[in-house]
């Protein structure tokens, strides 16, 4: 019964901690690109704006919830709910330091990619149910995008889990750990490339924002959501990077460990807890989204595909012979 | 306790399944086997097959469904056609019925319900199961993995055959 209360604490705290984390994301985000386009960003609310996320989540809650008439209400009313629920699902496999974790799976980075390949029905589903043809074609688009980089990112991964030898993220870790070079983005360059823009295409994020590309679709999937209903599918979009970065660093960046050529430098080091080289790395992956917002147009659909079928997934399959070949003759 | 979360999955696969089988409106025939396959993926954790679980969701509920589901866009299909099929007479019920029953037949009179060979509880739970399946498939199983990577080839090879558009044609 202890152990059930210590579970069910440890769980909120982390969904708590996530998910003021995505609150003030919206509020850098609109700070960083403020400031890449020479603007100052929120001001308003509070000291430099900083109330303003809580101030959008007040607005966002007590606004109307409606449903067009022609829509299916059901599938329309549980589509956020289902990206939602199969996005935050992910936080539990995620280690953050050596010991806190909340399941620790033996096929955990599988169950990401599982739960991230279930979450898209909801954007799909939202697309069709709204019964109208902008939801519709950004439902569909969602659906080609993420079947096409889901191969990529998978092919990405493999290549970490051929050289770690175990899909339990904390193994993973360890693995890399004990690595001379202690992060796996250094041999492994081209899986990391390939991981990092194949992330950008399955959270949907900028450049590959296509279900919601404002000047074609209105704003896809979401043009019939209102309220509460379009937060979440916003919420659900940052825990997705949230996911996303956090998978990165643990997979290629090292997790909660820093390389043991750096501690033999600087061995204060040492004694810095290992949740903070995990949130500067995630923190950094984060601003990398925001910057990358910021920085690069919107591609076309057909570029889109082309560089995930003809791009991304023959080097992804490179860099598992690479890495095949190393492994086998112990380079 | 583990006893009525197992009574659960098994009788709502069944439901689910029965539900999936008599929708009217393809999409949500589709839905109705998304959370079947959700079901029989928990089956397979009473197994402590967690590799065939997490792939069960990604292969069939992550790539199959998401295609049947975009081809039923593409297609515009809202509801099952009317007119006559195969399975509206009696004959094509009964083959397909009496067909089905001899394959669950055959598989059920081959199934061993003890551990055979050396691949016993304490091995699966000592390497892990996902070593445990790798191990197999790819020293017992190898020419039938290899095989069944041919059969999935030709039909790609099948499919940019029929995509294929010359460089000059722009229709």
């Amino acid at each position: 019964m202890i152990e059930l209360l210590i579970m069910v604490i440890k769980t909120t705290v982390v969904f708590g901690i996530v998910l003021t984390h995505v609150a003030y994301t919206t509020y850098a985000e609109r700070k960083i690109i403020g400031r890449a386009q020479a603007r100052m960003g929120p001001m308003e609310v509070g000291p430099h704006g900083l109330l303003q996320p809580i101030a959008d989540f007040i607005k966002i809650f007590f606004k109307e919830d409606i449903v067009p008439i022609n829509a299916e209400k059901f599938i329309f009313q549980i589509a956020p709910l289902i990206v939602l629920i199969f996005t935050m699902i992910n936080l539990t496999v995620i280690p953050f330091t050596s010991n806190f974790i909340l399941a620790d799976l033996n096929v955990g980075l599988l169950f990401i990619l599982a739960s991230a390949s279930v979450s898209v029905y909801g954007i799909i589903l939202a697309g069709w149910s709204s019964n109208s043809k902008y939801s519709f074609l950004g439902g569909l688009r969602s659906a080609s995008q993420v079947l096409s980089y889901e191969i990529a990112l998978g092919l990405s991964l493999a290549g970490v889990v051929l050289a770690a030898g175990s899909l339990n993220l904390r193994d993973i870790v360890i693995a890399q750990h004990n690595t001379a070079l202690g992060v796996y983005a250094i041999p492994q360059i081209i899986g990391f490339v390939v991981f990092v823009i194949a992330a950008f295409a399955e959270t949907n994020r900028a450049p590959f924002d296509l279900p919601e590309a404002e000047t074609e679709l209105v704003a896809g999937y979401l043009t019939e959501y209102s309220a509460f209903r379009y937060a979440l599918f916003f919420l659900a979009e940052y825990v997705a990077m949230y996911i996303m970065a956090s998978l990165c660093a643990l997979c290629f960046l090292g997790g909660w460990t820093i390389p043991k050529f750096i501690t033999d430098i600087l061995p204060f080091l040492d004694k810095v807890p290992g949740i903070i080289w995990f949130a500067i790395k995630v923190y950094a992956f984060i601003f990398l989204y925001i910057w990358v917002r910021a920085t690069f147009p919107r591609y076309r659909f057909d570029q889109l595909l082309n560089i995930g079928w003809k791009v991304l997934i023959p080097a992804g399959i490179l860099n598992i012979i690479i890495i095949a070949i190393f492994k086998r003759f112990a380079l | 306790m583990i006893y009525f979360i197992f009574a659960y999955f098994c009788l709502a696969t069944l439901g689910i399944s029965i539900m999936s089988l008599t929708r009217k409106n393809p999409v949500h025939a589709v839905l109705w086997l998304l959370l079947l396959f959700l079901h029989v993926a928990v089956i397979y954790l009473f197994l402590n097959a967690e590799f065939l679980a997490m792939v069960q969701v990604i292969v069939y509920a992550g790539a199959i469904l998401v295609m049947f589901l975009f081809t039923l866009f593409l297609l515009g299909a809202r509801q099952l056609p009317k007119h006559k099929r195969y399975t509206s007479i009696l004959e094509g019920r009964l083959l397909i019925g009496l067909s089905i029953t001899a394959t669950l037949l055959a598989v059920f009179s081959s199934i061993k319900a003890e551990y055979s060979g050396k691949y016993t509880i304490k091995y699966v739970h000592d390497v892990g199961n996902t070593k445990a399946i790798g191990v197999m498939l790819f020293n017992e199983y190898s020419l039938a993995v290899l095989i069944l990577g041919v059969i999935l080839l030709i039909p790609m090879i099948a499919v940019s055959v029929l995509a294929w558009r010359r460089k000059d044609d722009t229709s």
